[in-house]
């Protein structure tokens, strides 16, 4: 059994595995049955105010079948009075004191707002401070939320007002609706921010009703655009966290989130550089037991692997996460078919044939039977006949020795600098 | 199916192929994992199904085994041999809508997973110095040794057959569990420090009183012996057999030929007797009928065993009782001599008592009978513990397993009488981790009687 604990910019927790600052940590009742169950720690839905909401609130999108790949809502901050969340976070600190809690705030941007509020959580005994600038719908509207984590300076001045009065370490929570999060990461940690974390929720509108034609979900016939999260966000959340994790002025610890469902995504956010993740979509959908298979599944995970503390894992990848302008120009693999596991469904060469370079060609053999073969010198590498295929281990993408040394594009560039720098003709 | 006469080893390859990747996958991901789910329920020995079929999905394969084998330590086998339809599967709630997540084919995906892999999945608990002796390493046995094992205890279990297994090494044919998914279960609960003394008879190479006197406690799960005698004449003809005899063969020697173009008659209609009809037709016989004194309602065969019987083209003769077995001067069997019957009042166990119709006497050619009516008690080993019983069924107090003698306790068929449910290989194994928590109560509370 490895070593699941991590310890999140002075923030311990037995392993890690948080749920994220959304319904299901709502309440000491949710959270302590959470604890329960084994989560390692909770940062606790945004405590601010005003207390209002609608009704309906979440939206979820099917892929072919399969239920919520992608999650959305319009929901608020926490529903409660701020006294009350202060003595149940008191209660349930208490009663797990191994356990992280964070809790996660939320006040207009004025520098008294928020040394008020740090200093009443801190009271009472949390373990860390989340900043919310990232909730991207009803907040947003009155200068806090997204609106103010679009900002780069705003996101720093509000940190530095924080980081003037709190005790424990400060994460801020920075928002995916920006195209350069790095930008926002960055104003953080010149803030002073202890760690970040991210994505917050992704702007979206999850769908139209084709016979009503409102807006999914609806408020009495009209919708608004909200946040959006599952599964489906993963690859956006974990180029955030992998983008942040590679950035020389980052150099702050991540919690990543976005789209972990399972031990797995555990993994890659960690190989990426993140220390611990946040859940909150797979426990919207399963419920607070699906710890069970993350921690046993990162167990076995690690022992395979021969690790023995789940915190080898973090960053191991991210030497490995580039500009395109680093990758080698001359690598080359090409797709091989292996025609005993193909069951002929010519997904792959229709794909080629429409969409790629017109490679695989349809053949038969001596007995008249159908088989698919690619031409491996005309195959660019590009992976989508593997990426239809529909049986495991049919498409191999092997690698084709090249007969040039790797060459990047900007040693290409440089190389050509050189060139011309010295004014030789080249042709 | 296609039986080969040349090979017939390839007839008793496993019959259902296991799940590929992919289909598994895609099978894990069907289900919805419920909370409180009614499979859990309907499962004797309450494996978190939801659980187990998550970590296939999430890719914890160990993981998913361990959660089922922990649940119940003959899982590898119950996933190919329990009546699914009739439990977990049964229960599923997508019966209601789509249709029902194959949960034991799930089961065994991952249990053979385990195997492929030789995982390590459980470790024995830190000795508390006391010892058990178990008698029987059966599924009951083994259950109740590999919990023991893991709270402490050191455990001896003394099986008179060469290999430990019990049925599911010797008894339930090879195409339904090969001999090596029950020798993999054995082999898990040896990894656990549990001695298992094969070949050692209790009652003849060591006593009921050494046993009582040498261990703290003692488990009886003996389950039953021999087929019974039918009664009749011509029993003692060369070509009848024990219906678990026969298959026994089948598992631990090499395939004979003898069967090949011959008509077998299969007497009983229990699942033993499916068995038995569907070894002779995957041996080569020509022709093999089941006869039994009741009809298709009254037969206790599962009825996914009676399918399975029908396609291998067993012929089922209902209301039919064998008279007398006819031999020719070499004393082999040439005829069975049957009565038709027909069912009148219910007798003591609800079902109906079939009488014989006087004249409708009939002959059925045959060359090998196959005795299936049941199995007789292990009533002189019973006897020897000086344990109460009724007609060979040891009586137990209420779930605690215990004995008359406090000391001993006892699980599985040799518990099992009328009315108390199915025989069944994860009841027994159910039966067997909670007879391992009985002991721990009863040596470390020691009551005389819990």
């Amino acid at each position: 059994m490895a070593d699941l604990s991590i310890n999140l910019a002075g923030i311990k927790s037995p392993n890690p595995f948080w749920l994220a600052s959304a319904p299901p940590t709502n309440s000491g009742y949710q959270v302590q049955r959470a604890f329960e169950a084994g989560w390692g720690g909770a940062v606790w839905k945004t405590l601010g105010e005003p207390i209002l909401n609608v009704s309906s609130r979440f939206a979820a999108i099917s892929f072919n079948g399969q239920r919520v790949a992608g999650f959305n809502n319009i929901e608020l901050i926490t529903d409660r009075p701020l006294e009350v969340n202060l003595k149940e976070i008191y209660e349930t600190k208490k009663r797990f004191p191994d356990r992280a809690l964070v809790a996660s705030l939320m006040v207009e941007p004025k520098r008294e707002k928020w040394h008020e509020i740090v200093k009443k959580v801190e009271a009472v005994g949390v373990d860390g401070l989340e900043l919310n600038f990232g909730c991207p719908h009803g907040m947003a509207e009155r200068g806090m939320g997204s609106a103010s984590g679009q900002v780069p300076a705003l996101v720093e001045q509000q940190t530095y007002w924080v980081k003037e009065v709190a005790q424990t370490p400060v994460i801020v929570k920075l928002t995916p609706n920006i195209t350069d999060i790095t930008a926002t990461a960055e104003a953080a940690v010149k803030g002073g921010a202890d760690a970040i974390s991210m994505i917050n929720t992704i702007n979206s509108l999850m769908g139209v009703d084709l016979d009503t034609w409102n807006p999914i979900p609806h408020v009495a016939g009209k919708g608004a655009h909200g946040g959006y999260c599952g599964p489906a966000v993963k690859p956006i959340a974990l180029n955030m966290v992998a983008e942040c994790a590679r950035h020389p002025r980052i150099h702050v610890p991540i919690s990543g989130m976005g789209g972990v469902s399972s031990w797995k995504e555990a993994v890659e956010f960690m190989l990426m550089g993140a220390t611990g993740v946040q859940v909150c979509t797979a426990v919207m959908h399963h419920g607070f037991r699906i710890i069970e298979d993350m921690l046993d599944g990162l167990n076995h995970y690690l022992d395979e692997k021969g690790i023995a503390s789940v915190i080898d894992l973090v960053g191991k990848s991210v030497h490995k996460y580039s500009d395109w302008g680093d990758l080698d120009l001359n690598y080359k693999v090409a797709a091989r078919i292996d025609t005993d596991k193909c069951i002929n469904c010519n997904k792959c060469y229709i794909a080629c044939e429409d969409a790629s370079h017109q490679c695989i060609d349809r053949l038969k053999d001596a007995g008249g039977k159908e088989y698919l073969k690619v031409r491996e010198a005309d195959c660019v590498g590009c992976n989508l006949c593997s990426i239809v295929c529909p049986v495991d281990g049919a498409i191999e993408m092997v690698e084709v020795p090249s007969e040039h040394p790797p060459m990047t594009w900007n040693e290409r560039q440089a190389a050509i600098g050189v060139l011309a720098s010295c004014n030789i003709d080249t042709k | 199916m296609n039986i080969s006469l040349l090979d017939l080893k390839k007839n008793f390859q496993e019959v259902t192929a296991g799940l590929t990747d992919r289909e598994a996958i895609e099978e894990a991901n069907r289900c919805l994992y419920c909370y409180d789910a009614p499979c859990v329920k309907a499962c004797p020995t309450g494996i978190d199904i939801p659980a187990f079929i998550k970590k296939i999905a999430s890719g914890n394969l160990k993981g998913s085994a361990k959660t089922i084998m922990l649940s119940n330590p003959v899982g590898a086998s119950c996933a190919r041999v329990c009546p699914t339809e009739e439990l977990c599967e049964g229960a599923c709630v997508l019966n209601h809508s789509t249709k029902p997540i194959k949960i034991g084919h799930l089961q065994r995906y991952a249990t053979d997973w385990a195997m492929r892999n030789d995982a390590v999945l459980f470790q024995a608990g830190k000795k508390n110095g006391k010892t058990v002796a178990i008698v029987g390493a059966g599924p009951a046995g083994l259950s109740a040794a590999r919990e023991l094992a893991r709270i402490g205890y050191d455990v001896t279990i003394f099986e008179a057959q060469q290999e430990a297994g019990g049925l599911n090494t010797f008894g339930i044919v090879s195409f339904r569990l090969p001999r090596h998914v029950s020798l993999w279960e054995v082999n898990q609960v040896k990894r656990l420090g549990v001695d298992i003394r094969t070949g050692v008879k209790v009652g003849k190479d060591v006593t009921a009183q050494e046993l009582l006197e040498q261990y703290d406690a003692v488990v009886l799960a003996v389950g039953m012996s021999k087929v019974p005698m039918l009664g009749i004449e011509g029993e003692e003809l060369d070509g009848v057999y024990d219906a678990i005899e026969f298959i026994k063969e089948t598992k631990t020697k090499p395939l004979t030929n003898r069967f090949v173009g011959k008509k077998v008659v299969v007497i009983g209609a229990g699942n033993t007797a499916i068995d038995g009809a569907t070894c002779s037709v995957r041996l080569g016989a020509e022709n093999v009928k089941i006869l039994y004194r009741r009809t298709k309602e009254e037969m206790t065969a599962y009825d996914f065993e009676y399918e399975f019987a029908k396609q291998d083209g067993v012929e089922f003769r209902w209301l039919t009782a064998p008279k007398r077995i006819i031999g020719d001067e070499s004393g082999k069997v040439t005829h069975v001599e049957c009565v038709r019957m027909q069912l009148g009042a219910p007798d003591q166990d609800g079902r109906r008592r079939p009488m014989p119709i006087e004249g409708s006497e009939f002959f059925i050619r045959a060359d090998v009978v196959i005795k299936a009516i049941g199995q007789t008690r292990h009533l002189d080993l019973i006897k020897e513990f000086g344990i109460e019983h009724d007609g060979g069924v040891v009586k137990v107090i209420g779930a605690h397993y215990q004995t008359s003698n406090p000391k001993v306790f006892a699980c599985g068929d040799v518990i099992f009488g009328k009315g108390g449910g199915e025989a069944m290989v994860v009841t027994a194994a159910q039966q067997g981790k909670e007879t391992a928590y009985a002991i721990h109560r009863y040596l470390t509370t020691l009551n005389e009687t819990l």
